[in-house]
């Protein structure tokens, strides 16, 4: 093991507004053993054991000499043990890892098609947004390594992040990681492959060999960890010739199971100004949603960011619905419920599956082979959506389970 | 005199002591178990020949006004916190005693504020002995460690007006800061540059103690209209520049919670009334000033006017929320014990169905009845519950003591309270083993919102019932335990020593709990 005695380095944040985080300054020593000074709101309740934790990491890299100061609002255990590793690695180079426990409830993997209504931002280096994030019931979480993450805080993050997925509950959300673009999102892999991630966000993405690269990696940790369950893709198109290449991207493997489109960038690339309107990311969305569709995949809509005006996103929900889009991005968790509730089947949209639904059972029952609704035949797809609408209904609260008797 | 004396175990099982500041004390006894006798006090006959014949009862200054009293030694004097942290008054009363070298008073506010802080020096030479009422902030933790000459006696609102109606404390002087008032006395607080809406407070005060002092900023011919405070109960009245700090009386708006995790806790809150039939036509309802409170009212709002029912009646305090609602004809009344913004105060004076309440109508539980066990849904906050849903409102964890009851315990008495909280605050679990300090018996708290379920006590077998197929996640309180434990860890518990700083009175004038100081 190398250890660099020269400095004291510092991770974690602290200041106005921080909660649930520690501020580490640590300093490997020559001799004098562990110093450990504590300053933390909770002390009271829980200083001895963020001092039983500072040792435990500290002990598990063979430090034994150090000083180390954890100013503390409130962090636990899977944070403080982040912000201690991240400091220590910034001193010291060592391939060991120090685990926080796996939760039991954070074991799930997801399907390719499940519901991808709603996916909330979480800033990869803010624990106090991480806490509660489950409990508003997002389709999605995304830890966000990439835009939300100072350059200088890109590292420390990438623990914080590897803690969360394994110790915080999501509550059954998927479990999302935006790592950074390729080639430095590459790096991020190891950190997130192994702790059960269910998608990737892949940023900036502008075609197929980047989803390449970015699978040989993926597959190559995979093999390490003997892991055979499927981590999927959500490529962002986020540029002109991201938008050129799409039906490509969309095509390039088969853990893709959406793209999604980024709209700031796109607009900035364009070197227009985005507009409330949207008509000049119009040819984008449609193009997206074409590719998506093509490809058998969900086309998701760029985030809507006046998180204080729910009546606006409703209109941009109804919008993007209407343009064919599967769902969108959010970043407050008050912005879920507007997203879930105008995504979801309408009444037309209900009462036209019921009709549907009905006529099918109907001819299941006479053992007809052939579904017709009127004077209209009705194809297998068609079915098959409906019945998916239905569901949807029933699981959203829009439907009674008994519908048919009712 | 000794602090207290003579412990014993009460029967929710707290050790409190049966003899506070000289005086002899009861121990709880449980809940509706306590049978007052005797008569309420009575205060001193007055006569019209004491007092001048034109009704013009001004002197020059607070202090003649004090003097003229017979202000001295060990007296009790009163004040009202309808000022809030913008109070100028309460604090003068104490400078002026301190320049008379007067010692041991006793301070009676209804409840006190960060405002007043600068009376820990007096705490501290001896001016005043102990404070009986709400200690927050740096009074609480001057309190907490054990620096007060006497013991300091918390009350709820309406245990104050049972305290002062059944002579448990006497009011030598109680000094009224008015908004409004006249020559004789006559007072009001819709008026006036300190405008605070109501003086509902104060009205057990004026009409039992010695003597009367109404101070105000706003002097005005007689006849003061309307009569909030009656003249012919008070003794003097004194002009100053200011009674109060406007802004810091009542804010300019109240504000709902931007807080998303707060949102949650309001919706499903609001969401638990709705399907649980609590929220109907006719139903009574009380929801206070914080953010989360405000929220539910929202929620409410919203429910009763897709529905098309009405509330009867709003209780307790008003906002601007409130006042919306009874404007757009979702809710028949409010009755109004203190008014938080200036759309409350302007909805006091110009809306008549905004009514000003009194304390005792409100809360006291000495009397006849009162309306909290009348009203349907109240929403109440807490630092701490346990297991058993016992409530702690005074303390936090860490033993040092930061809160008033306020209405709180009175409030425990509705149909159905519910305590929206979060599961843990910055790693501080809200849902322990055992309360620090017992404020509210686990009898009275019906169901607890946390963000990550839903605990309804298991007394209330009725809406468990109701609430069997809910979409909303309901657990035992057990259950949420275990998840803030498994989250924060377990939480160590503070040291505190065996001496006894402060008692927790409940409604019917029994000591409740005591609490302990905290070991540096």
């Amino acid at each position: 093991m190398e250890f660099n005695f020269e400095k004291s380095v510092t991770t974690g944040n602290k200041g106005k507004g921080i909660r649930s985080d520690c501020f580490i300054t640590l300093e490997l020593t020559e001799n004098g053993g562990i110093q450990i000074e504590i300053q933390s709101k909770v002390y009271v309740y829980f200083g001895e054991a963020i001092k039983e934790m500072a040792l435990k990491v500290l002990n598990f890299f063979e430090i034994t000499d150090a000083k180390i100061l954890i100013e503390d609002t409130g962090a636990i255990d899977c944070v403080l043990a982040a912000r201690i590793e991240a400091a220590i690695k910034l001193l010291m180079k060592t391939d060991k890892e120090f685990f926080p426990e796996m939760i039991s409830t954070n074991l799930y993997h997801t399907k390719k098609d499940r519901n991808r209504f709603s996916r909330l931002y979480l800033p990869g280096n803010s624990p106090s947004l991480m806490l509660n994030a489950g409990v508003h019931k997002p389709n999605g979480i995304i830890l966000d390594l990439e835009d939300a993450v100072a350059p200088d805080k890109k590292f420390e993050a990438s623990f914080l992040v590897r803690n969360a997925l394994r110790s915080i509950d999501f509550y059954s959300a998927e479990r999302m990681v935006r790592i950074n673009q390729i080639p430095r999102g590459l790096d991020d892999l190891s950190f997130i492959i192994p702790h059960n991630v269910n998608l990737i966000l892949l940023p900036k993405c502008e075609d197929a060999e980047q989803i390449h690269l970015l699978n040989l990696k993926i597959d190559e940790l995979k093999r390490i960890h003997s892991i055979d369950y499927p981590v999927w893709l959500m490529p962002i198109i986020e540029s002109a010739k991201g938008v050129m290449n799409a039906y490509q991207i969309a095509t390039a493997a088969d853990n893709i199971v959406s793209l999604a489109i980024g709209l700031e960038d796109y607009t900035a690339d364009l070197g227009c100004r985005r507009t409330y309107e949207a008509t000049e990311s119009f040819y984008a969305r449609s193009v997206l949603v074409n590719a998506c569709r093509a490809a058998g995949i969900q086309p998701i809509d760029s985030v809507f960011s006046d998180i204080s005006d729910m009546e606006a996103l409703k209109e941009n929900v109804l919008k993007s619905k209407a343009l064919g889009f599967d769902g969108m991005g959010c970043i407050h968790p008050r912005q879920i419920h507007v997203i879930h509730e105008y995504f979801a089947p309408d009444g037309i949209e209900i009462d036209k599956a019921k009709k549907i639904v009905i006529a099918f059972d109907e001819a299941m029952a006479k053992g007809l082979g052939v579904v017709s609704l009127g004077s209209k035949m009705i194809d297998p797809p068609v079915v098959k959506r409906a019945l998916k609408t239905i569901d949807l209904a029933v699981n959203m609260g829009k439907l009674s389970k008994d519908w048919r008797s009712e | 005199m000794k602090k207290y004396d003579k412990l014993v175990k009460n029967a929710a099982g707290r050790i409190v002591p049966t003899e506070i500041n000289g005086k002899e004390v009861v121990p709880y006894k449980g809940l509706r178990q306590h049978r007052p006798n005797g008569k309420k006090y009575g205060p001193p006959i007055p006569t019209c020949i004491d007092y001048p014949d034109d009704g013009n009862k001004t002197l020059e200054s607070l202090a003649d006004a004090l003097k003229k009293c017979g202000l001295k030694d060990g007296m009790t004097i009163s004040t009202h916190h309808h000022l809030r942290d913008g109070d100028l008054v309460s604090n003068q009363i104490f400078d002026i005693a301190h320049e008379m070298g007067i010692k041991d008073l006793v301070w009676l506010p209804s409840a006190s504020f960060p405002c007043n802080d600068p009376l820990i020096k007096y705490l501290e030479d001896g001016t005043i002995n102990r404070i009986e009422g709400s200690m927050n902030g740096p009074l609480g933790k001057f309190t907490s460690a054990g620096k007060m000459s006497g013991l300091a006696v918390l009350r709820s609102h309406g245990g104050r007006v049972q305290a002062i109606q059944d002579g448990e404390v006497h009011i030598d002087i109680a000094v009224i800061a008015a908004p409004t008032a006249d020559p004789f006395g006559n007072a009001n607080a819709i008026y006036g540059q300190s405008a605070c809406g109501i003086l509902g407070y104060s009205l057990a005060d004026y009409m039992y103690a010695d003597k009367v002092i109404v101070v105000t900023d706003n002097l005005i011919p007689f006849p003061c209209m309307p009569m909030q405070i009656q003249g012919n109960y008070v003794d003097y009245v004194v002009v100053i520049d200011k009674i109060g700090i406007p802004e810091k009386i009542v804010s300019g708006t109240t504000q709902v919670t931007k807080s998303p995790d707060r949102l949650l806790l309001a919706e499903w809150t609001a969401k638990f009334c709705e399907e649980a039939g609590l929220l109907k036509d006719g139903c009574g309802i009380q929801t206070g000033a914080g953010g989360t409170s405000l929220a539910v009212g929202l929620y409410f709002e919203e429910m009763l006017k897709k529905t098309n029912q009405k509330a009867r009646f709003g209780f307790g305090g008003s906002t601007q929320y409130l006042v919306k609602m009874l404007e757009n004809g979702v809710l028949d009344y409010i009755l109004d014990a203190q008014s938080f913004d200036l759309e409350a105060v302007k909805s006091v004076r110009e809306n008549a169905n905004h009514i000003d309440l009194s304390v005792f109508q409100a809360y006291n539980y000495h009397s006849k009845g009162n309306y909290t066990s009348m009203t349907d849904i109240v929403i109440l906050g807490a630092t701490e519950i346990d297991v058993n849903f016992n409530g702690n409102v005074v303390t936090h964890s860490d033993g040092y003591l930061l809160h008033g009851i306020g209405g709180w315990q009175n409030c425990l008495h509705a149909k159905c309270t519910i305590i929206p909280v979060p599961l843990f605050r910055d790693r501080i679990p809200v849902i322990v083993d055992d309360v620090t300090t017992l404020c509210g018996p686990g009898e009275l708290i019906d169901v607890i919102v946390t963000e990550r379920g839903i605990a309804i006590n298991p007394k209330r077998t009725d809406l468990i019932e109701k609430m069997k197929n809910s979409s909303l996640p309901i657990r035992t309180i057990e259950e949420l335990k275990a998840e803030a434990e498994r989250i924060c860890g377990k939480a160590a518990k503070p040291k505190l020593s065996d001496e006894i700083v402060a008692v927790v009175k409940w409604v019917d004038g029994t000591v409740l709990d005591s609490i302990r100081k905290v070991e540096k």
